[in-house]
């Protein structure tokens, strides 16, 4: 009897490995990271741009929506999401805050220069661990805050569909 | 044009395969003689590959864009040598050199094989034929090396600089004839279950084949690994990567196999577990081959990946492997009734030589696939690195060396333990030594002074047997002496390695108790393909000679890549290993200097192991 | 069984002796077993990439801040998940890992006993 069973049981449990196997396939490899939403904003400690005064989470105040967009002079997908910025900074119900990320400040300065300054505050990330402290994998990546908690996380740039999905959010 | 001939190449190879299986199933019905027309159409076939191989290296010589492999992987300004190495340095290529060596070695098992009865001989190829048949269609219908591309591009994508390595150039061929060898064995192991022919003589006729694969196994492994060492440019050798886990589980299975077929030989024991090894060897070669063509796993090393290949191979290999249970539960019979064993005797020693083998690959293959498993059935995402590793296999290895040690001293059938004082002593010679090593650092560990135990214990146990023994045994009794170096090696490579990481600019030094780094100057110097600039760094230890180490940081014009070139001082005691990196945004380099005491000792061991492979196989050929 | 307890002893002499590695090779040690997660399977110690470089850092500042070795590691989960660890914990979604090779030994330990068993029979 036993002789008879063992081979259905292999038999089993190859077809089990080729069908995980197979589903595996399905998956993406590339690592997403999980978008765990209504998380609290965590705490942190930085200086701001313009007067090296430090700062901490308490800028973000309740009942008010933030955007935290983190940049750098250096990263290019940020030269391309910088107009949607500003288009944002004319809503009234939003404050941008942007976080300069392992940025050169003489080159963070020409940039804004160039391209307009979006930002109500920026913060500064001289070694990137700020930008840890959130969770962030690189440039350019944003927090949509309410109510201390984070309410969507966007990796990469913002773009056209991004901005008015922003804007009904915050309706 | 060359690309046209070796596109029809390949379909006439692929008509071979086809005309060879009907041969075959002719031939079997009626095997009183051997039908010398599978032979001359497995040379023809073989032919053909070759042409069509040769075409595409021409291609590349050429750079022939029209070409869509040329294109995606060459550049006209590389130097012809990584014009060629390209060949085989990309999916479609590697896919066609791999069906070279299986067809190669299918044409020199018929030759070598004449004394064995015919049947046997019409079925290995059959089933060959099938796996070849296998690669054809995945080859010709999913990753056409010699797809057309209009209009012809002037110029190509260029070759991953880290691929432009004379050490990895050599690695994949080198690999694959280890890989491809394990499919005969899968081949001759079905054929000869089907047709009972399960024997000594066989075991004797398969363990040249054995022997061969796991010599290119081995390395192939090596020469990654030192492609890994200076290339990857930090310094370490294994990273348990899933690419290098998947190159080390058939090395494990082969490695088995290859003790196995001892007893197979002088006993005619263990049958089916020689069965079951052969099919495993070639199935985890073939698992290997899914999980890094397909893209399954995230890897340094992962080619670029199309679900459409990973289906194809995943099916082939789930089809090879139920053809495999299919015939061993209705074709084996497991007839022999000596499966008796004493528990002193060298079969048993074996058996233990097994169990910690497949020990270990169990722990390689479940850390490699569990990531998969988990996500699929949960989806939740971990990783899985050295530490699992290092926890599961080290402890493993303390028994693991000491049976290595006394294993080979047991006979066969029974052994009783005689002049045991010296096996003591010995033991007690090693711990002693040991002990003094490890007193004088700071870095105690328990387990570092037992593994360091059990290392010195097989290194004098087979040193002594190279005075008492000479000759006799002299093959295995290398290959564990080579372990035994290997183990030490790396064990003292990390007890003794020391690392500083530092930012310096031009003109800058670093000093410390024990060592100064002076960074003397820059340079630039263009290359056909790529921009090198290359600094000059001055190092003193206190104990040794001032050298200078030139690392380079290469930035490549195709495609446009950043290399970092370590620089490396070699000598028998130590490697001194630099390495500079651009910091963003700022004025000084990030420089990594490592002081790695018996890096050579790693290499030269395996060597020495895989060297101890070829005698065993020579004086094989010897004594035939 | 002199010879053992003798080892034994030995051993846990050698065993007290255990320093603390330093700072430095603690905050190594600590990046050998965390991925880069913008790499393709690298650690972070091994990585030259921002995110790697910055990650180097953070540890440096939560090592000097006097968190253990076990705290960074939690407090890195909390952020990016367990993908981020080498070094798999054992709870429920890893009894398996760790679990099937030992019983994979087991299993194969009891076969190899059974076969000399059998020869007395």
């Amino acid at each position: 009897m036993k002789i008879k069973i063992s081979p259905l049981i292999y038999t089993l449990i190859f077809l089990i490995i080729f069908f995980i196997f197979y589903k595996g396939l399905q998956n993406s490899n590339i690592y997403t990271p999980n978008l765990k939403i209504e998380e609290n904003i965590p705490s942190f400690k930085a200086k701001i741009f313009n007067n090296d005064k430090f700062i901490s989470e308490k800028i973000f105040q309740k009942d008010k929506f933030y955007l935290l967009n983190i940049w750098a002079s250096w990263c290019v997908p940020c030269r391309e999401e910088h107009s949607f910025l500003t288009k944002l900074n004319k809503e009234e119900k939003i404050k941008i805050i942007g976080l300069n990320y392992k940025d050169d400040k003489k080159n963070a300065k020409i940039f804004l220069k160039e391209l307009s300054n979006p930002y109500d505050v920026i913060l500064l990330d001289e070694d990137g661990t700020v930008a840890i402290e959130w969770g962030a994998y690189g440039v350019p990546e944003s927090f949509l805050i309410y109510n201390n908690k984070i309410v969507k996380k966007i990796i990469g740039p913002i773009n056209e569909e991004l901005l008015t999905e922003i804007k009904i959010l915050i309706q | 044009m060359a690309s046209l001939i070796g596109s029809y190449s390949l379909i006439l190879g692929f008509c071979c395969s086809l005309i060879i299986f009907f041969f075959s199933v002719r031939n079997f019905k009626s095997p009183k003689r051997f039908d010398y027309k599978i032979l001359s159409f497995t040379f023809l076939q073989l032919f053909f590959v070759i042409v069509s191989f040769v075409g595409l290296i021409i291609s590349f010589i050429n750079s022939d864009f029209s070409n869509e492999t040329v294109f995606n992987h060459s550049h006209t300004t590389k130097p012809l040598f990584y014009k060629i190495s390209g060949t085989w340095g990309n999916h479609e290529g590697s896919l066609l050199l791999w069906l070279l060596v299986l067809t190669l070695f299918i044409f020199l098992f018929l030759i070598k094989s004449k004394k064995q009865p015919n049947n046997y001989r019409i079925l290995t190829s059959m089933f060959q034929q099938i796996i070849i048949i296998g690669f054809f269609i995945f080859l010709i219908k999913t990753s056409n090396p010699f797809s057309y591309i209009f209009p012809i591009p002037n110029e190509g994508l260029g070759l991953n600089p880290i691929l432009q390595d004379p050490a990895l150039a050599i690695h994949p061929p080198i690999l694959y004839l280890g890989y491809v060898g394990s499919s005969i064995i899968f081949s001759s192991a079905l054929a000869a279950t089907t047709l009972n022919f399960i024997s000594k003589d066989w075991a004797k006729h398969i363990k040249v084949w054995v022997l061969i694969s796991w010599i290119f196994l081995t390395l192939g492994i090596l020469l990654g690994s030192i492609w890994a060492y200076y290339e990857l440019g930090w310094g370490g050798f294994w990273f348990w990567d899933p690419v290098e886990n998947v190159s080390l589980m058939p090395w494990l299975a082969l490695t088995t196999l290859l003790h196995c077929i001892l007893a197979l030989e002088k006993r005619l024991i263990l049958t089916s577990w020689v069965i079951i090894l052969s099919i495993a060897t070639f199935t985890l070669s073939m698992c290997g081959t899914f999980l890094v063509r397909s893209g399954i796993l995230n890897s340094v090393h992962t080619f670029a990946n199309d679900p459409e290949r990973g289906l194809f191979i995943l099916i082939f290999l789930f089809s090879l492997v139920f053809l495999s249970l299919f015939i061993f539960f209705f074709f084996h019979k497991n007839e022999n009734n000596n499966n008796s064993f004493f528990w002193l005797s060298k079969e048993s020693s074996i058996l233990v030589n097994n169990w910690f083998m497949m020990y270990f690959l169990s722990v390689v293959l479940v850390g490699t696939i569990y990531p998969i498993f988990l996500e699929v059935i949960t989806s939740e995402k971990i990783s899985v690195g050295p530490p699992f590793y290092n926890k599961l296999i080290i402890p493993f290895l303390i028994p693991f060396l000491l049976s290595m040690a006394i294993g080979p001293k047991l006979k066969w059938i029974k052994s009783e333990i005689q002049n045991k004082m010296y096996l003591v002593l010995f033991l007690f010679i090693s711990f002693f030594i040991s002990f003094i090593i490890i007193k004088n650092l700071d870095i105690n560990f328990l387990i570092n002074s037992i593994l360091l135990t059990s290392s010195f214990y097989l290194f004098f146990i087979t040193l002594r047997d190279f005075f008492i023994k000479g000759y006799q045994n002299l093959s295995q009794n290398l290959a564990h002496f080579g372990f035994s170096l290997l183990i030490l090696s790396i064990l003292f490579n990390n007890i003794y390695s020391t690392e500083v990481i530092t930012n310096l600019k031009v003109g800058q030094t670093f000093k410390s108790k024990s060592l100064i780094i002076d960074f003397q100057s820059i340079d630039k110097k263009n290359e056909k393909n790529f921009q090198a600039i290359i600094g000059k760094f001055k190092i003193k230890e206190l104990d040794n000679e001032t050298i200078i180490l030139n690392p380079e940081l290469r930035v490549y014009n195709q495609p446009n890549i950043i290399t970092s070139e370590a620089d490396i001082k070699t000598n028998l005691l130590k490697d001194r290993f630099i390495t500079m990196n651009l910091v963003s945004n700022q004025d000084y380099f990030n420089i990594r200097y490592q002081d790695k005491p018996f890096m050579i000792w790693i290499w030269l061991s395996v060597l020495l192991i895989s060297f101890a492979g070829l005698m065993s196989l020579l004086k094989k050929r010897y004594e035939n | 069984m002199r010879f053992f307890k003798f080892f034994i002893v030995i051993f846990f002499l050698v065993y007290s002796n255990l320093s603390n590695a330093q700072d430095s090779d603690l905050k190594n040690e600590i990046t050998k077993n965390l991925r880069c997660l913008i790499c393709q399977g690298q650690s972070v110690y091994d990585s030259d990439s921002e995110f790697a470089n910055s990650l180097k850092i953070l540890v440096e500042k939560k090592l000097n801040e006097g968190l253990k070795e076990k705290q960074i590691y939690e407090y890195l989960k909390s952020k990016y998940g367990e993908w981020i660890l080498y070094d798999p914990e054992f709870n429920k979604n890893t009894y398996f890992l760790w679990l099937l090779p030992i019983l994979m030994f087991l299993i194969g330990g009891a076969i190899i006993l059974k076969l000399f068993i059998q020869k007395k029979n």
